[in-house]
């Protein structure tokens, strides 16, 4: 009885191993795929020139192709920094509330709705910029038409929100209850305990959200290839319009020639998303592992 | 116990619908955004006479309905453009041999905002425009208003037929790529200051814009694209077959249902949906593609023989 079940036991075991593993593997296997079949674009186009360039034009007939993704690197980044500028105000305020000022009751109806937010498809969020969030901005700005960088980052901001609220309310709520009952027995009014003491105790958890959310903005394809308009030259302000590195693997993948150059540099494109998107998690993880420790 | 019999009776209906899919003749129809919507309407009313066929058109632009040809993941690709020669290598590298049959004739209607003051064009001003070189309406006799460039992504046909034809160079990089037709119609109903390209049959549809008259040079005389007889006459410069490609000579489903677009009926219903019915030197054509005559032509790349206004050049 005893060693059958020992044999369950391992069994077990060995399964929960397969599937830790397996992510793993699949990681390591997206990774590899992306550089080896990127590695081919660099044997024509200079690395240097594919990534501060900005003439991307692969399917050029008139003149020849160029691959430089330079506009498209900064759109990516516009947008997302865009977003996030207008997110982490909001989502630090809202998980202020949830966690500090709102009854239980409010809370309770308050967060399965911002954990809908996040449910919602890309292509509706879409569609509302471009025959809402569009209409606005250029009645506002006095512009023609409202298929730009801003656009998408206040699409991309409503996107990234439910992220950032729930990670920081968690951050917030985990601060010990010690340092809120500290201040307010030193004669600090709920707001100062609020803003100098545990926003700044719960900081790293609360940048740990905004990049993960800000993860989430760089991957975004459908949203932002609805609602920025899709223009290939160098954006100069958030009223252009632009067409983020997502955007162009979505348009041209599905087109494009296998194993041509064109081919390559769309893994090419690949691969700089991929690097970002990285490296974007690690600081987050890192930045989250470390509060952790703090607080222990 | 009831959930077994439960389980059991969807499995059986699941079966059985699977059956009745297998039964029937599939034909996956998939590319360009010009066609989609003549070309549903013509399925629909093909399969309510064919009871037994079910046709299933899907978009995604002229590259790839033609990339799905080469691919065999669908036995018509609709194309407003002529397929490429490189794309013609890939396909019979992969033993796929592409025919083209004509079934519409499209007038690619130049499109501004109703606001705009601007109602004709030549050719040489729409390259202009479009690669960037004439960048406010107060040049090509407009109010002093810079001008927003619409068109489509680079897996549109009608992106390249642009580019080939009528632009004679490459877009200016400020051009918004826009998803369809219907896209661009929509955003120029809100953009006074733009431009942009669609369908014929998009363009009469659409409200709240303007279509452009479109002379071939300076002087010349200006024709409109929703006139049938200037289109029909070859009169309007910007005009092009819409195509269908199919692998090798259709047989069975696919050839019925081309037969019946080619058909009178199935021409009214171009016409009908906004677009022109083929003249008679593309009827031969596609008659030889269907191997009607007997002897199918080699090279379906091969229009301008027929005698018929292919564009401008």
């Amino acid at each position: 009885m005893a060693k059958h079940n020992n044999f369950k036991e391992k069994l077990i075991h060995g399964l929960f191993f397969l599937n830790g593993l397996l992510v793993v593997i699949v990681l390591v296997g997206i990774f590899v795929l992306l550089v080896t079949k990127s590695l081919p674009a660099f044997k024509e186009i200079r690395f240097s020139e594919f990534l501060f360039k900005a003439n991307w034009n692969p399917t050029a007939t008139f003149v020849t192709p160029s691959y430089g993704i330079g506009s498209m690197l900064v759109s990516t980044l516009m947008v997302s920094i865009g977003a996030l500028a207008i997110a982490i105000p909001l989502g630090i305020g809202a998980a202020a509330y949830l966690s500090d000022v709102a009854s239980q009751r409010v809370r309770e109806i308050a967060k399965p709705i911002i954990e809908i937010l996040a449910g919602i498809p890309s292509v509706v969020i879409g569609f509302l910029g471009i025959v809402l969030v569009g209409p606005v901005i250029a009645k506002i700005f006095h512009i023609s038409n409202g298929l730009n960088a801003l656009n998408g980052s206040i699409l991309l901001a409503v996107m990234a929100l439910p992220t950032i609220i729930s990670l920081s309310e968690d951050a917030l709520n985990s601060v010990p209850k010690s340092f809120q009952e500290a201040s307010l027995a030193l004669g600090a009014t709920h707001w100062q305990t609020l803003v100098r003491v545990k926003i700044p105790a719960a900081l790293s958890g609360i940048i740990a959200a905004s990049m993960l959310g800000m993860g989430r903005a760089i991957g975004e394809t459908m949203t932002v290839l609805m609602a920025t308009g899709c223009a290939i030259a160098m954006p100069t302000s958030f009223l252009q319009s632009v067409q983020t590195m997502t955007a162009t693997i979505a348009i041209e993948l599905g087109e494009v020639p296998y194993n041509t150059t064109h081919y390559y540099a769309l893994f090419g494109i690949g691969l700089v998303l991929f690097i970002i998107t990285f490296i974007v998690n690690m600081i987050s993880d890192i930045v989250l592992h470390k509060y952790q420790r703090v607080l222990k | 116990m009831n959930r077994f019999v439960r389980l059991f009776t969807i499995g059986a209906a699941l079966v059985f619908y699977c059956n009745i899919c297998l039964a029937e003749d599939m034909v996956q129809v998939k590319g360009s955004d010009t066609l989609i919507n003549m070309v549903q309407k013509l399925s629909e009313i093909y399969m309510a006479k064919k009871p037994g066929t079910a046709i299933a058109v899907t978009g995604g632009g002229s590259g790839t309905g033609i990339a799905g040809l080469i691919n065999k993941k669908c036995d018509i690709a609709n194309s407003s453009r002529q397929i490429k020669s490189s794309e013609v290598e890939d396909a019979n590298k992969r033993g796929v041999d592409p025919k083209r049959v004509v079934v519409a004739i499209d007038a690619l209607s130049i499109i501004v905002s109703a606001q705009n003051s601007v109602d004709k064009l030549t050719v040489d001003q729409i390259g202009k425009i479009y690669r960037g070189e004439v960048k406010n309406w107060n040049e090509v006799g407009g109010n002093d208003l810079p001008i927003t460039l619409y068109g489509r992504q680079s897996n549109s046909g009608t992106y390249d037929f642009m580019k080939e034809n009528v632009m004679l160079g490459e877009y200016s990089p400020n051009l918004k790529s826009m998803n369809g037709n219907a896209q661009i119609a929509e955003a120029l109903k809100q953009d006074a200051s733009g431009i942009g390209y669609v369908g014929v049959g998009y363009a009469k549809e659409a409200s709240g814009i303007k279509v452009l008259k479109v002379a071939t040079k300076p002087g010349a005389t200006y024709y409109d694209p929703m006139n049938s007889i200037d289109v029909k006459n070859g009169k309007y410069p910007i005009t092009r077959p819409l195509n269908q490609y199919v692998n090798g000579t259709p047989k069975g489903a696919v050839r019925n249902f081309i037969i019946f677009e080619l058909s009178e009926e199935g021409q009214a219903i171009v016409e009908k949906e906004g677009f022109f019915a083929i003249p008679g030197e593309y009827q031969a054509y596609n008659d030889q593609t269907l191997g009607i005559t007997g002897t199918v032509r080699d090279d379906p790349m091969r229009p301008k023989d027929l005698g018929v206004n292919d564009g401008i050049g």
